[in-house]
Parts: C-alpha cells; structure tokens; sequence
C-alpha cells in the first residue's frame, strides 16, 4: 500500500465479517469460523483481531486456526465480559465488525524451522497455541520433535478433545493431557500440567518452548523449565492486558514501556527480563 | 522567514480579521484563570496569560470524540472531523507537546482522526509573557520553541513580534494590517526575551539535564519514593487530565434512541485511575497505586520518549503541579528526591 493510501485509511474502522458457524464448546465457550466479507484476510499464527459487536464495543481475540487452513478463520469465546457475552448471542450468519490481523505473532514460525517444539498450554491456552500447533502439524516435515502439554481444569471443560484425540494418533507428536480434576470417564494423568514436563521425551534444552495459560501458570512453568537450565530465549509466553486500540496508541495493553498490541501477544522470556510488569 | 511588528492596535484588528475568516480559538479568561475556548472578539484575547487550565490538546485531541457510526448489523462509518481552525495564543511548551503527539499519532499506525484534525489546525504561538506559579519549562527545555507552530508571536511591550515559520503562516500574516518589517531594536529585544525566559520559566529546578532522565529512572524502578507518594494519591487522574503530553484513551460504543444506530466514541483516559489496566473477570494488572504512580512518571522520561527520538515527554508547563490535592504529582520533585539519593552518572 503506498503511503498516501495507508494514510487515508482509518485504522479503527472494522471491515465486515460472517459467522460461518458458531457452536457451544462447554459451559462458557463458544467456537466461532469467520470470514471475511471481502475474502481478504492474511495472518500468522498468534495474532489476534479486535472483535467489534455493534453498541457492545471491542474485544481482542487471538484467531485459533492455521493460516493454513483455508475458508475464513477461527476463534473461541469465553463469555466473561460485555463484548464475548455478546459474542456468544450471535448466530450463522450473524454480522460482526473485524480489525486485523494485529500484533506481530509468533517469532519462532520461522526461526523454529528444524527444531524441536513444544507446547505447554494450559486450559484456554491451548486456544491461541492451536493456530501454530496446526500450522507446523501441516507442515510437519520442517520441524523436529513435536510435543504438546494440555492441562484443563475438570473433564467438562476440555476443548477440542477430538482434535487432541487426532493429535495423539497421528505418531509424529507426543500428545500430553492432564486434569486438575479426575473424573470417571477419564483415563489420562491428573494434576497439575507442570507435572508432564518431565515426561516430554524431546531434549527441553534445545527446543523452543511455546507458553500460553494464565498468568500463575506461567511462574510454574518458568520455574519447572529453570530446572532444565532452557535459555530464556527459547521459551515464548503469550501475555494478556487490558486492549483498547490495538495499534499502539491507547496506552492499556503497556507493560512498562512495551505494547502488547505492537511487540505481542507473544513475547520471549529474555525479552521480558527488562519488563518487571510482565508477569 | 522575515519577521513583522504590529502595534497592539492593529495588532487587534489582525485578531478580528482572523475571526472573521475561520474559526480562532484563543486564550481567554475564565474567572481569575485562563483557558482556551472559541474567540468571538479580539478584545477577548488574553496573550498576557500565565497557564491555561486545559492545554490546546483538547482542540486535536477532544476529551470526546465521534470515531465512527455504524448500524447494528451493518457496516461501520468513519467519521473524520475536518473543520479548518486557528489555535491562538500556545505556549512554547505546549507547541513542544503537539510535536510530541504529532510524532506518536503518525507513526506505526496512522491516526487520520488526529493527524487530519492537526492538519487543518493553523497554530499562532506566542511566548511566554508571565510566568505561572508552577511552570518549569526552562528545566525540560521547553521555554522557547522555533518550530512546530505557524506563527510565533512575540509581546515587546508596544507592539508584537510575529514570525511566520510555514506557508500558511504567511497566508494569514498577509491579514495584518499596519505590520511593518521588524527594526534590529525589536529584534534585540525578542532575544532578550528568549534569553530571559529560557532561565526563568522555573519554578521548579530540575538538578539534571532532562537527558539524563531516562538512565536515572533505570535504577530508581525500586526506589520507596513510589509508595511514599502514592500513600496519599486519589487516583483522581487530575495529573492526566491536564497534561499536554497525556494521550491515552478509552474507546465504548452508544447506541441511539433508536437501538438500530450508535455511535464507537473515544474519550481521555488516565494511567493513575483504578480500572486503566483491568480485564474480565475484574484482574487488573497494575493494581497498586504506587505502581499506576510510577508508571506515569516513567512513561514521560523513560517509556515515551522510546517512540520520540529520546526527547522527554514532560514540557513543565506545571499544570499537574497545580492540580494534584496531595501535592505528590510535581515530577521534578520526585526526579530531584531520586537524584539526591542516587546521584548522576
């Protein structure tokens, strides 16, 4: 776009959006494919759009799909606030206002290539993880070791159990899932999913280690990785703030002196050494 | 540019056929204070002021502003303010400001809210005649400006000094009627008064080069003056209110009578106000005051002047010095307390 274009352009108008399909996931999420109404959508794993509902206002959603998968994108809602409530009121074929893709998304998708990967999420984690996990699972052959951590509250709460299920089949990734809670009808680990990193067959060391849960996860994850003595640039958290914006003007999402929106979502723990709000 | 001298008759007349042509906002007064606000005579004009209440920012920046329309399930609208205007009467340290914001909201990701309602803003600044109680401008540097305005104005006690810096500057200086080419006597006198004020809009000293400001908040993150402080803060936000470089915003939708359309508006926020960092279901990020306290500080001469080629985003115009009820917000104070305890270098 030539700059006097990039100028004209407002970058708080959201562009029109489909629901293709929404569903009810558990209790308090919902999935959602979108696409475009002007079929013009790129982006990369970890980044996010900012969801308009018209009257309700703004929320920024990390999209859970691959960039390689085609026809529209996806995203899961938990209905927490005023804008995912409403989120969760929308039909097929609901309208809804997009602004995106925002933030830089996941450093490693290309510096990752021929290395070991592994992801550690933890209940709504795996939502935005998603995105990456099926972009290298389509492009299996340029990584290395492949192992994913899943630890979810209770039974009822699991998402995506099929996709996790397909995962564990597929013989090229070590699928690891835990409860906090046991249930009957479960047969896997229970506790908490700091508990599986020892049983992650790949070399930690070496790998780069992808992070998303929330925020007291992280101290135990940073904490179980120190033992492994993994550099702190290897590892990539995924951080949430406060989002008005989106594009490094409003101020909310600043962890000392780093936007979310512009540098983010996802960060390398390094980088964070200097940012004592972080986490 | 050349420089022209009027007198403060004709001087007048100039203001009048300035309001006749768009519309000025000018410095007025506003009980014992002043402020600026629509000007609907040249008598009303109060270039001798010491501060405003609010800073001009208002006039780029509006507490509120109409982002966009849209219909419930239809598309959204931009709704871009270009009405031409004429900011009459800003101090050095708030044309400083306006580059500053001028920077932030054109780089990264345009803002054509803004950036158009900038554009369309012609801006006669005017140097500072009386000094406020609290200004400490000639600390920050900000005392005397020589770019970012249209005109500068300069008051030599008969007549004024007016300099136009851009084309459309000299568009309207053609409007003065009476203006003469300025003699090296009112020229010597207009140095005279830069020199005198980039020593004496100081109310509060800063000890230190505001360079060194970022390297001394390297070290001072820890530092107790951050609780000391905030122990009496009200998390008013008044200290945001009123700067000139504050510019964080919220962003909510309304919806009309009608429950088809609405309207995306943002209004000012403020860093120091409980609920600036807090997500569903009710975290919030920088939840202790001290933090939202430091936060301020640290984003004008640390964070901020990341984005802005290092120049401090404090003008010390001394408005939130005035403003703050427990009296904690003085920023040189605090920088001066950090400097006492953890020295230069």
């Amino acid at each position: 776009m030539c700059q006097c274009c990039a100028e004209k352009k407002d970058i708080y108008l959201p562009q029109l959006a489909t629901v293709a399909d929404i569903s009810q996931m558990n209790v308090t999420e919902k999935y959602l494919r979108l696409s475009m109404d002007d079929g013009m959508f790129d982006f990369l794993p970890g980044q996010f759009v900012e969801v308009s509902i018209a009257g309700i206002g703004e929320a920024p959603i990390t999209i859970s799909s691959s960039p390689t998968q085609k026809g529209g994108f996806e995203l899961v809602v938990r209905k927490i606030g005023n804008v995912s409530g409403a989120i969760h009121n929308l039909r097929k074929g609901s309208k809804l206002g997009i602004r995106g893709p925002l933030g830089k998304g996941i450093y490693p998708v290309d510096q990752a290539k021929g290395k070991n990967l592994v992801f550690i999420c933890g209940g709504l984690g795996l939502v935005p993880q998603r995105s990456f996990i099926n972009y290298v699972l389509d492009n299996r052959s340029e990584y290395g070791d492949v192992a994913i951590l899943q630890g979810t509250k209770n039974y009822d709460m699991r998402l995506f159990a099929s996709e996790i299920d397909a995962w564990s089949k597929r013989g090229d990734v070590q699928m690891l899932e835990t409860l906090d809670e046991g249930h009957l009808a479960w047969k896997g680990h229970v506790g908490v999913v700091t508990k599986l990193i020892r049983k992650v067959q790949t070399d930690l060391k070496s790998a780069e280690i992808l992070v998303c849960g929330p925020p007291v996860m992280y101290k135990f994850v940073l904490m179980a990785l120190e033992e492994y003595d993994v550099p702190h640039t290897h590892i990539h958290l995924n951080l949430e703030r406060k989002m008005k914006c989106g594009v490094g003007k409003c101020g909310h999402c600043q962890i000392n002196s780093t936007y979310v929106c512009m540098d983010g979502p996802v960060f390398r723990y390094s980088d964070l050494a200097t940012l004592p709000e972080a986490i | 540019m050349s420089v022209k001298k009027i007198t403060k008759s004709d001087f007048a007349g100039f203001v009048s056929a300035l309001i006749q042509r768009e519309s000025v906002i000018g410095v007025q007064a506003k009980g014992d204070r002043f402020d600026f606000a629509p000007l609907e005579s040249a008598k009303d004009l109060r270039l001798d002021y010491d501060v405003t209440l609010q800073p001009p920012k208002k006039y780029l920046l509006p507490p509120m502003e109409v982002l966009l329309t849209y219909e419930v399930g239809g598309a959204y609208q931009s709704q871009i303010d270009d009405k031409k205007f004429i900011l009459l009467g800003v101090h050095p340290y708030d044309v400083v400001a306006i580059n500053q914001m001028d920077e932030l909201f054109s780089q990264d990701n345009y803002d054509a809210h803004y950036m158009t309602r900038r554009q369309n803003a012609t801006i006669i600044a005017c140097d500072v005649a009386r000094s406020s109680d609290h200004v400490f401008a000639s600390s920050m540097g900000a005392a005397v400006v020589r770019e970012g305005y249209d005109i500068l104005l300069t008051d030599i006690g008969d007549s004024y000094l007016m300099e136009a810096a851009t084309a459309k500057g000299n568009e309207l200086l053609a409007l003065a009627k009476g203006a003469v080419e300025a003699d090296p006597a009112a020229l010597r006198r207009r140095e005279d008064i830069w020199t005198h004020n980039r020593k004496s809009l100081n109310k509060h000293e800063l000890k230190c080069d505001p360079a060194y400001l970022p390297r001394l908040l390297a070290k001072a993150y820890k530092h107790p003056v951050w609780e000391e402080r905030a122990k009496t803060c009200f998390n008013c936000g008044s200290c945001n209110q009123v700067c000139p470089t504050c510019y964080c915003f919220n962003v909510q939708d309304d919806v009309n009578w009608d429950l088809q359309t609405g309207q995306r508006t943002r209004a000012w926020d403020g860093c120091l106000l409980e609920g600036f960092t807090k997500v569903a279901p009710n975290h919030e990020f920088r939840k202790n005051r001290a933090d939202r306290f430091r936060h301020r500080l640290y984003r004008k001469a640390a964070y901020v002047p990341q984005k802005i080629h290092g120049q401090i985003a404090c003008v010390g115009c001394g408005r939130c010095v005035g403003a703050c009820l427990p009296d904690i917000a003085n920023p040189v104070s605090v920088y001066n307390r950090l400097i006492d305890d953890l020295g230069i270098g």
